[in-house]
């Protein structure tokens, strides 16, 4: 059998004259306990993430540059077997994103006579800091009709349910929802995809696509070593998320803890997706001025307009002329800050995106949100009820995508992603 | 509708004070602006105004202040007597930079900054603008061209909201008494009036969910009455199974639209508006249109997108022409190009307008937004991009 650890990949070979082949990835990977840690390889191609620890990675991972996001919906299958794809996604999901491939074998490796166990597009291609996540949808508990599909009714969370609808929202039933999802993200857009592709591969029979979205330039930092991204309306996106090195602040707000309700959430998190619409024809059309005080901040530095640099904090009590408040009531940054939600936080973590365009010669773009959150009825669901129901910038965008989905804590080596919710 | 476009109205007037012989556009940060390199920069501080220089050639003129103190701060270019302002740029936060651009005439001005924004202000300074030789358009009338351009508008909204009320009231009588057949005649030619100035009917933002919320603005448990609620009675779904009103409910949801329009009635009454609120609600219109109308997400029970566009376009329109003579004199180029622009756009809805050449208000109608191709659909919404894309720039061609 080929060894699929690393050394079917160009880059990797390229080192081995330095390092023997098969320690190539343990000497990237030495000395970091946890993502935030890694020391940059000096060819990013080689950064390369643990699969396995306490925590999934791609969450607090500081943001890849691109994103393949891939729902699935369970067939009629047994517990067991959803089990089994499960161990088969896990396995899967660490060799590649240790720059191995999807199967046992290399994709020029095998049996001549059978198809290649991975579809092979990344052969020459470095982990590119591949990140696989998993989660879980409402329904894979508990069918639309009520059936407990697989015998986890009784383990759903509290927090795991159909969002509420908000002001506006205009979603599509065919990208939202879902049984499962698996956000694959990496510095190439070919790595995400072939993971993608070939972890739908292995689902086939047992789980199907339902919809999947690719994402560029991420829009959020979660990282200090990270500049501020912009999204597509040109604004920077997420100065103030919550970052990687603040631990404390990622412990309150984005790891579910043990006592929180279901123990088999531990250390995982939830996973809200919104696919928003960006009108950007009529924003772009849109004065300076009104653009600045939609989003109550600078276009240039984003700092926010009380005043300051980006990382000041807004002085949403400060007075403009007039008497009005220099920071708009209904400005963006006012009504999802934390000060206006009782504290609350989330790690956002989304991407642009642009999916050609639609009939009518329009850009079908906008940002493909995600955040991960403790707990959604504390932070995700506040602050969106609150956007929805007057921020400014709802004139420019719609809401046409919409998912939950509860990730469970990363898994150890020779088990799988969301053991704990099946064991007795 | 979007309850966002509420606080719009509200917030335009922010900017731009008296508008005399010369206007203010504030827009782009110093460090970006093309005009800054070889304008002139301020120093806004808790006890200075600092201009780079005290003179300058006639024509436009970029001030770039920034503020370096730890107040907002405002930048006044006022007359020779020291107290009328000639342009301003306000709520300059601490840190930021922001841009006045002032087309100049020759004479002697005062630059003065006001930090916290109360009293004289501090740093008052002479400034000269010397003669370029370029003339700068000297209208001594302009004021009262502006004054005009804004009476004639607001007459206008009182106007359409008057019409609309008579519209609504009889609408709802013929709603409440079961004539489906003229509400439906109704429903459409009377919108028209509220799509012409919506920028400002909407304006009302308690009024505006009211009256002209669609099923998908609401939140859940959200009330929903107006317009919308009362068209998916009229024009109701066959799938999912729909319940109709009781006559009790139709009289309830009736009495109310009357109830809120006469509301909106009183708060137009006397609105005051500005020159920069009247070009920006060109915009706005046609923003409009190609955010709802175009896309048929307006009226999706009764289909009759086409009547609420051409309200848009002809609102728009309005505003347009009402602006001309000032438009002529800053940009007559822009003006020529808007020109045309509306006229295939109104050549293009045409096609699918199925009443004659003036028809009264009442009897306007179009094909339903449905039996639209996709091929009809591409050609309008290119000519609204095609109109939208320079009309944007209508309030700086104004006011700069």
């Amino acid at each position: 059998m080929a060894r699929t650890f690393r050394i079917s990949r160009r880059k990797a070979l390229s080192l081995a004259g330095v390092s023997a082949a098969a320690g190539v990835g343990a000497g990237i990977l030495a000395g970091r306990g946890t993502p935030e840690a890694t020391a940059t390889p000096a060819d990013p191609d080689l950064l390369a993430y643990p699969f396995y620890g306490e925590h999934q990675a791609g969450i607090i991972t500081p943001a890849q540059d691109r994103l393949h996001f891939a729902v699935f919906d369970v067939d009629a299958i047994s517990r067991a077997e959803l089990i089994g794809l499960l161990e088969d996604w896990t396995a899967a999901a660490a060799r590649m994103s240790q720059g191995g491939s999807a199967g046992a074998f290399a994709p020029d490796a095998g049996p001549y006579e059978a198809p290649p166990e991975d579809t092979g597009e990344a052969m020459d291609l470095g982990p590119s800091g591949l990140t696989i996540t998993f989660g879980f949808g409402p329904t894979l508990f508990t069918a639309s009709d009520g059936t407990d599909r697989f015998g986890i009714a009784a383990r759903r969370p509290r927090a795991l349910t159909a969002l509420p609808k908000f002001s506006g929202d205009m979603l599509e039933d065919r990208i939202s929802g879902g049984d499962l999802c698996i956000q694959a993200c990496a510095d190439d857009p070919q790595v995400a995809v072939h993971a993608i592709r070939n972890l739908s591969r292995i689902a086939f029979g047992r789980a199907s696509l339902r919809y999947s979205q690719l994402g560029f330039g991420r829009t959020s930092s979660t990282s200090t070593a990270q500049v501020t991204p912009r999204n597509l309306f040109g604004f920077k996106d997420g100065t103030a998320n919550l970052k990687a090195e603040d631990p404390a602040a990622v412990e309150e707000h984005v790891w579910v803890a043990e006592g929180d309700d279901q123990a088999w959430m531990a250390g995982g998190s939830y996973l809200v997706s919104r696919k928003v619409r960006m009108n950007v024809e009529p924003w772009d059309r849109t004065r300076l001025s009104e653009q600045e005080r939609s989003i109550g901040r600078t276009k240039g530095a984003g700092a926010p307009l009380s005043g300051g640099d980006e990382f000041t904090a807004p002085d949403f009590g400060m007075q403009g002329s007039g008497g009005r408040p220099i920071i708009e009531e209904h400005s963006h940054v006012r009504l999802a800050h934390p000060e206006t939600n009782g504290g609350a936080r989330m790690l956002r973590r989304g991407y642009n995106f642009v999916d050609g365009n639609d009939d009518l010669g329009r850009l079908d773009a906008g940002l493909f949100f995600i955040c991960f959150q403790r707990d959604p009825e504390r932070s995700f669901i506040p602050v969106q009820t609150r956007l929805a129901g007057s921020d400014i910038l709802n004139e420019y965008i719609r809401h046409v995508g919409s998912a939950l989905f509860a990730v469970p804590g990363g898994a150890t080596e020779g088990s799988y992603v969301g053991a704990r919710l099946f064991e007795a | 509708m979007t309850t966002a476009r509420l606080s719009r109205p509200a917030a335009v007037a922010v900017a731009c004070g008296v508008l005399l012989a010369t206007a203010c556009t504030p827009n782009a940060t110093a460090e970006t602006s093309e005009g800054a390199a070889d304008g002139l920069t301020v120093t806004s501080t808790a006890d200075e105004c600092a201009v780079s220089a005290a003179t300058a050639e006639s024509g436009p003129l970029t001030f770039a202040i920034t503020n370096e103190g730890d107040q907002v701060t405002e930048f006044y270019l006022l007359a020779e007597d020291g107290l009328r302002i000639v342009s301003e740029v306000e709520n300059i936060g601490p840190g930021i930079s922001r841009n006045l651009v002032v087309n100049a005439r020759p004479g002697s001005y005062y630059t003065v900054c006001k930090p916290g924004m109360v009293g004289d202000g501090v740093g008052r300074t002479a400034f000269t603008v010397t003669d370029s030789g370029t003339t700068v358009e000297a209208s001594g009338d302009e004021q009262a061209q502006i004054d005009d351009a804004v009476a004639n508008y607001e007459a206008y909204v009182e106007d359409q909201v008057d019409q609309l009320l008579d519209g609504t009231e009889d609408f709802a009588a013929a709603y409440s008494a079961g004539d489906d057949d003229e509400a439906r005649r109704l429903y459409p030619t009377t919108r028209m009036h509220f799509e012409r100035v919506e920028p400002v009917a909407e304006s009302f933002g308690d009024l505006d969910p009211k009256l002209d919320n669609r099923e998908a603005d609401l939140a859940e448990g959200e009330e929903w009455t107006g317009w919308h609620r009362i068209e998916k009675d009229l024009w109701p779904p066959a799938d999912p199974p729909y319940t109709p009103l009781t006559p009790t409910e139709r009289e309830v949801f009736a009495d109310q639209l009357v109830e809120d329009t006469t509301t909106l009635r009183a708060g137009v009454q006397g609105v005051e508006l500005t020159l920069d609120q009247l070009a920006n609600g060109a915009i706005a219109l046609m923003d409009e249109v190609a955010n709802g109308k175009v896309t048929g997400e307006e009226e999706i029970w009764s289909g009759t997108d086409l009547w609420d566009f051409q309200g848009n376009v002809e609102g728009a329109r309005v505003l347009v022409d009402g602006l001309r003579d000032l438009l002529d004199a800053k940009d007559p180029e822009l003006a020529a190009t808007l020109d045309e622009d509306f006229a295939s756009l109104e050549a293009e809805l045409d096609k699918h307008r199925t009443s004659p050449d003036g028809a009264a208000q009442r009897d306007i109608t179009y094909v339903s937004y449905g039996e639209l191709s996709q091929a009809d659909v591409k050609a309008l919404s290119d000519r609204v991009n095609a109109l939208s894309e320079p009309l944007s720039r209508i309030t700086a061609s104004l006011l700069g």
